[in-house]
């Protein structure tokens, strides 16, 4: 059984390294309203405020907001990569977090060394780590390119590498950014598939996104985060139809409509 | 939770190893002879200075060459180490950011590393040792002791300078301009028997933490005689210098990713 508590959370970003109190920096931290003072009168931005939720095994749940609202920052802060200023946070459950197709992989190293250096993260053994390698080999295409830096790949490639990385071990909490939903056509056929294992597989998912399609197809609960807080929480229906306007949630219904059809 | 994340970097071992090895290839990717650059590199340097120096310090190339040898390799590894640790944060950004793992894993990556480069680099001085025909002191088996104690230091110094620098941008060049400044007034190239008779000597020397931790290696490797001192000094400098990255990682450890 996995669990996620969250409790009061605050997370905030020190503005550090001189001009910190530049004209700029002030009047645009003002105009977001989320400019701050911490207990020793340094300024921060505020980037979430008083965030509580808890989820269990089966909560597929989606966050939605406009850029900046703190949506990923909340996912790293789920992730345990930004420990957070004030409350706390429970988790119950191998958490895996796929926050961009980067993630982490050194650029100058081949396909296969980065594979081989995220099997030894995950506490692989060297037979695991080999067919990690194949496995994700074969899924993202990439066959002799495995050998070459990471660099020379086209930007599709990197995107099918980390795809294919990310999809191949199983989490039980699966913290995703929009990114690996997005990908070339012909690509996201044959991943969806990978995905939807993947998703079913999880006990809890909590995915970020922008398009109201995703939500209505992954997610039976949804946040609107707003200057980093909670502004609404509850079935997708009801919050996106007071995110997004009527037009837009139609043409979302539409799209997925297709999405079902062509399944 | 400072050791917790410390325990999960003995854990990831694995990892560490496979990452610092790939630093090093990763360097010499392409090249001939590869990692063995650096040993050609340190045994060239060493060549040159110790033919030079032995004429203008007048001593004798038999004895001054395997103590050079030792000195410089030595040196390397630690103005090495404090350069890179400095960056062990900051250059590990985007994986800092991109998942959960240990901090202290990228101090352990830069000490592994270095480790390794040191590896490459005791090749000269045993070359040197055979080429001078130089035979190890009887107390050449306190280097063990000794080496344990300076890769104690070397995650002391990486934790620490790497917190310190992820907060200050202006830490590194300062570090680097003290350990250049320590190069020349510690007995790194210059023999301590030098200013035995000067009275400077005595600071240069006796209160100096570059020099107890260079002569527990160096000395009973040139047969000098077991010096209880030296020892004394290595680990009181050591103990402080451990307590002080307990005391700067604990405090900053969960603010590392904001802050690089």
């Amino acid at each position: 059984m996995a669990e996620f508590h969250i409790q009061n959370v605050a997370v905030s970003f020190p503005l550090y390294h001189g001009e910190s109190r530049s004209l700029k920096k002030t009047m645009f931290a003002a105009a977001s309203g989320r400019l701050g003072e911490d207990r020793k009168h340094r300024l921060v931005v505020e980037a979430l405020r008083d965030i509580s939720f808890s989820l269990r095994t089966g909560d597929r749940l989606g966050f939605v907001g406009s850029n900046g609202a703190g949506k990923t920052t909340l996912l790293r802060t789920m992730a345990g990569i930004y420990e957070p200023v004030s409350g706390r946070i429970d988790v119950r459950g191998d958490v895996t977090a796929l926050l961009d197709a980067g993630q982490g992989m050194n650029f100058e190293l081949t396909g296969r060394e980065n594979i081989r250096l995220r099997g030894l993260f995950n506490g692989l053994n060297e037979t695991q780590i080999e067919d990690l390698q194949s496995d994700v080999a074969e899924f993202a295409e990439l066959a002799q390119f495995l050998e070459l830096p990471v660099r020379t790949y086209s930007s599709g490639m990197v995107v099918r590498l980390g795809f294919a990385l990310a999809t191949a071990i199983k989490p039980q909490i699966l913290l995703m950014d929009e990114w690996i939903m997005a990908g070339d056509a012909s690509f996201m056929d044959k991943a969806k598939h990978r995905v939807e294992t993947m998703v079913r597989g999880a006990e809890i998912l909590v995915i970020s996104t922008h398009s109201a399609d995703i939500i209505l197809q992954w997610c039976n609960r949804v946040i609107w985060m707003d200057a980093g807080q909670i502004k609404a929480d509850g079935p997708p229906e009801e919050i996106l139809s007071a995110y997004l306007t009527p037009e837009q949630l139609a043409l979302a219904k539409n799209a997925l409509t297709k999405v079902v059809a062509a399944n | 939770m400072a050791l917790a994340d410390i325990r999960q970097t003995v854990q990831l071992w694995p990892l560490v190893w496979t990452l610092s090895v790939l630093d090093i290839r990763l360097r010499y990717r392409g090249s001939i002879l590869g990692p063995f650059w650096l040993t050609l590199s340190t045994s060239v340097m060493i060549g040159a200075l110790g033919f030079l120096y032995s004429r203008l310090f007048h001593t004798d190339i038999q004895t001054y060459l395997p103590f050079l040898s030792l000195s410089l390799v030595l040196w390397q590894f630690l103005s090495t180490l404090t350069s890179e640790g400095c960056t062990c944060f900051t250059g590990s950004e985007s994986m800092i950011r991109a998942m959960r793992m240990p901090l202290s894993l990228h101090a352990a990556r830069v000490v592994v590393r270095n480790i390794l480069v040191l590896a490459h680099n005791v090749i000269v001085i045993v070359a040197v040792f055979l080429i001078m025909g130089t035979v190890p002191g009887a107390y050449s088996f306190t280097i063990v002791p000794a080496f344990a104690l300076w890769v104690v230091d070397a995650v002391a110094i990486s934790l620490f300078l790497g917190v310190l620098c992820a907060r200050f941008r202006d830490i590194p060049p300062i570090v680097a301009s003290i350990m250049q400044i320590a190069f020349f007034v510690s007995p790194v190239i210059w023999n301590p028997a030098i200013l035995a008779h000067r009275g400077i000597g005595t600071v240069l020397v006796k209160w100096n933490p570059f020099y107890a931790l260079l002569e527990i290696v160096r000395g009973p490797l040139l047969g000098a005689p077991f010096e209880a001192q030296n020892w004394e000094i290595a680990v009181g400098y050591s103990a402080g210098l451990v307590l002080l990255a307990a005391v700067g990682f604990t405090r900053a450890r969960s603010r590392v990713a904001y802050w690089v």
